[in-house]
C-alpha cells in the first residue's frame, strides 16, 4: 500500500482518491446524459400551443426562457399559461391555446416588456410584426362559408381585417345564382393571434393557427418565376415566341393570347379576337363541320 | 450530558422551548413570509411581487433574477435584457454580502420538505443512510451549466425541484408534487440530508457565491462546549462546525467559514451552553485579538505600537 502523500491528504491515498473521483464522474455523467436526453425530448411544442408574441424560434426559446411567469402576470387578458409538469408543453414555459383565448395584440406588448431574458424578443415593438403562428382555413368541408352561408366571423374579428383575412367572392355553383364569401388568410399580414380560431362558430374550428413550419410550404430556391423576373428586369428575358405553326384540322385555330384552341374562325370584327391566326385560313361555315369529331377520326375533312 | 431523545432537549429544558427554537421560528417566518408575499397576488389580487423565484418584479421597481438560471440561459446562447441582468446583479450582491446559502435555509421552499424528512428521521430513529460525497453537488452544478450549451435547452429546469416547487405554488403544480415527493422520500429513506446537503446544485451555486459573505455563525464561546453533540446532530452540514468549534488548539478561529454552512442558526438554538451566536466574518479577527489580549476597539497594528 502506498503511504499517504502528505499530511493534508492523510487517510486518503491516490488510488482511493481516483476511485472516488471516477465514481462521482460516472454517476453525474449518467445523470447528465439522462437529463440531456429527457430535456431534449420534453422540448417539443404541440401544434396547438402558441408562444406569446416575440417568442424566439422554439429551439432557442427553450434555452432562453427562465420560466418566471412574468409574461403571464403582465398579460392584461390573462390568456397565457405556464406549463405545469406533465403538460405536453415544456415545463414552466408560457403558451396559449387560440381556441381557448387568442392574443388581444396589445399595442404596448406588456408580455414582451416583462420578459427578463429576451426569450420574448424585445426587438418586437410593433405588435403587427409579431408572428406567433399562421392562421389556416384547414377544413373547407365544414366551414359554412363554403356552403354558401354568410358567416364571416373570422374575417370580422381579425384585428388586421382586410389585410390578414380578406373575403374572396366566388360563384356558388350549387345554387347557380348565389355568391360564396370565402375567407382567405394572407401570411404577410397574419400575426397568428388566434382571434379567428377563438371566434370560429363551428363546434371545432375550421380555421386554426398553426406554427409557420406546419402552415406553410417552401418553394425550392432554384425556382425562378418568369413573370417576376420579367418585372424585375423591366422586360422579357427570353426571345419572344415566334408564331407557332400547327397542323390543325380545318375550322380550328390556336390563339396565343390565352384562349388556346378555338373552334371556328375569327369574328368579322378583328379587334375582338386579336391573334396571329386571323385571316390566315379560309373561312369555314360555322357549325357546318364538327371539328372535334374530325379530330377524333384523325382524318382530314 | 445524559442520553437524550432529540438534539436540543437540554436547551429546551434549561432555557425554554421558545429560546431553543428562536432561529428556527424566524427562519420559518422568513420562508413562509416570502411564499406569502408571492401568494398575495394570485390569491388576494394584491400584486406586491409578480413572478417566482426564477425572476420576479416587486412593486414594479425591483427586478430580481436567479443568477444560476440566467447563467444557463446565457450558456444556451441568448443574451438577457438589462432588467434581467440587473435583477441577477442584485441577487448576486445580496447573497455575496449576506451569505450564500442563506438562500437555502431562509428562502428556498424545498427546505421545508427536506426539513420535514430529517425531522421524521429523528422522530422515528431512521438511521440507515447511503454514503454520498458532499462534493457531488459541484459535479451536478457543472453538468447543468454545460448541458444548455450542448443541447440548447435549459435542461435543469425540466427537473429542478426548487423552481418547480415555487412556480407550482403560484402557477399550478401539475406533477411537480411528484418531484417534491421524490426529494422527500430520498431524504427520508435513502440518504440523510441527501438532497440539500449532497446533490442540490442550486445550493452549491449559492454556496460559491457566498465564499466571502459577511454574516457567519461564530462558535464564540467554544471553550464552554461540553461535547453534547447536539449541534452536530441538528446541523444539515455538520462537517462545517468542527474546525470552528474544535480548532482552538490548531489555531483556527471560531468563525464557521465553510461555504456550505447554511447560516440557519439551529446550532445556536440547540446549544444549551450558548456556544454559538451570529456574527460577521470579521469576528474572526476580533476573536484573535481577544486571544492575544487586545481590546476589541483597537486595531492589531495599534496594539503593536502600544
Amino acid at each position: 500500500m502506498a503511504k499517504p502523500v502528505s499530511g493534508k491528504g492523510a487517510g486518503v491515498n491516490r488510488r482511493q482518491f481516483m476511485g472516488e473521483m471516477l465514481k462521482s464522474a460516472c454517476g453525474v455523467g449518467l445523470f447528465g446524459l439522462g437529463l440531456g436526453v429527457y430535456s431534449r425530448s420534453a422540448s417539443s411544442l404541440p401544434a396547438a400551443a402558441i408562444r406569446p408574441p416575440g417568442a424566439l424560434p422554439e429551439d432557442q426559446f427553450n434555452g432562453a426562457c427562465i420560466r418566471c411567469g412574468l409574461c403571464v402576470r403582465d398579460c392584461p387578458f390573462e390568456m397565457i399559461h405556464l406549463a405545469k409538469l406533465g403538460d405536453p408543453v415544456p415545463t414552466g414555459t408560457p403558451y396559449f391555446y387560440a381556441r381557448e383565448k387568442g392574443c388581444e395584440m396589445c399595442e404596448d406588448i406588456p408580455c414582451v416588456v416583462a420578459c427578463p431574458t429576451n426569450a420574448l424578443d424585445h426587438a418586437l415593438t410593433d405588435i403587427n410584426q409579431a408572428r406567433m403562428g399562421l392562421a389556416v382555413l384547414v377544413d373547407q368541408e365544414s366551414c359554412i362559408a363554403f356552403h354558401g352561408l354568410r358567416c364571416e366571423v373570422c374575417y370580422q374579428i381579425c384585428p388586421i381585417k382586410d389585410k390578414a383575412i380578406t373575403l374572396d367572392r366566388q360563384h356558388n355553383a350549387r345554387s347557380g345564382k348565389h355568391a360564396l364569401f370565402i375567407p382567405v388568410v394572407h401570411s404577410e399580414h397574419c400575426t397568428g393571434c388566434g382571434k379567428c380560431e377563438e371566434a370560429c362558430i363551428l363546434e371545432r374550428a375550421a380555421i386554426k393557427v398553426l406554427p409557420e413550419h406546419l402552415a406553410k410550404g417552401e418553394l425550392g430556391p432554384h425556382y425562378r418565376l418568369g413573370w417576376k423576373q420579367k418585372e424585375a428586369a423591366g422586360g422579357a428575358l427570353v426571345t419572344p415566341d415566334g408564331e407557332h405553326q400547327y397542323n390543325l384540322p380545318e375550322g380550328m385555330r390556336y390563339e396565343h393570347g390565352g384562349r388556346g384552341l378555338i373552334e371556328g374562325m375569327p369574328d368579322l370584327q378583328p379587334g375582338v379576337l386579336p391573334g396571329p391566326a386571323s385571316g390566315a385560313e379560309p373561312l369555314a361555315e360555322p357549325g357546318s363541320v364538327d371539328a372535334l369529331e374530325t379530330l377524333n377520326r384523325g382524318a382530314p375533312l | 450530558m445524559s442520553s437524550k431523545d432529540y438534539p436540543g432537549q437540554s436547551a429546551v429544558e434549561e432555557q425554554g422551548w421558545l429560546k431553543a427554537h428562536k432561529w428556527l421560528l424566524l427562519r420559518r417566518a422568513s420562508q413562509l413570509g416570502i411564499l406569502g408575499l408571492f401568494m398575495l397576488g394570485p390569491v388576494a389580487g394584491l400584486w406586491i411581487v409578480q413572478g417566482n423565484l426564477s425572476a420576479s418584479m416587486t412593486l414594479d421597481v425591483l427586478p430580481l433574477t436567479d443568477p444560476l438560471l440566467l447563467l444557463q440561459a446565457i450558456a444556451s446562447g441568448t443574451w438577457p435584457v438589462t432588467t434581467g441582468l440587473i435583477g441577477a446583479g442584485i441577487v448576486l450582491a445580496f447573497y455575496a454580502l449576506i451569505g450564500g446559502r442563506v438562500f437555502c435555509s431562509w428562502v428556498c421552499p424545498v427546505n421545508l420538505v427536506t426539513d420535514l424528512a430529517i425531522w421524521l428521521r429523528r422522530r422515528f430513529d431512521l438511521r440507515a443512510t447511503s454514503r454520498l460525497s458532499r462534493d457531488l453537488r459541484y459535479w451536478v452544478l457543472g453538468v447543468i451549466l454545460i448541458l444548455p450549451a450542448l443541447t440548447g435547452v435549459m435542461a435543469w429546469e425540466y427537473v429542478n425541484p426548487v423552481s418547480m416547487a415555487h412556480r407550482g405554488l403560484f402557477f399550478g403544480m401539475g406533477w411537480a408534487w411528484a418531484v417534491l415527493a421524490a426529494v422527500f422520500l430520498f431524504d427520508l429513506l435513502v440518504a440523510r440530508h441527501g438532497w440539500c446537503g449532497h446533490l442540490c446544485p442550486v445550493g452549491a451555486f449559492y454556496g460559491l457565491i457566498g465564499t466571502k459573505a459577511q454574516v457567519r455563525v461564530v462558535a464564540a464561546e467554544r471553550e464552554r462546549c461540553d461535547d453534547c453533540m447536539d449541534c452536530f446532530n441538528i446541523c444539515p452540514e455538520p462537517q462545517v462546525i468542527k474546525p470552528a468549534l474544535k480548532g482552538a488548539a490548531a489555531g483556527i478561529g471560531p468563525v464557521i467559514l465553510d461555504i456550505n454552512c447554511t447560516i440557519c442558526g439551529r446550532c445556536i438554538d440547540v446549544c444549551s451552553m450558548d456556544v454559538f451566536r451570529f456574527g460577521t466574518r470579521s469576528s474572526q479577527v476580533a476573536a484573535r485579538m481577544m486571544v492575544s489580549g487586545v481590546k476589541p476597539g483597537q486595531t492589531p497594528g495599534a496594539s503593536k505600537t502600544a
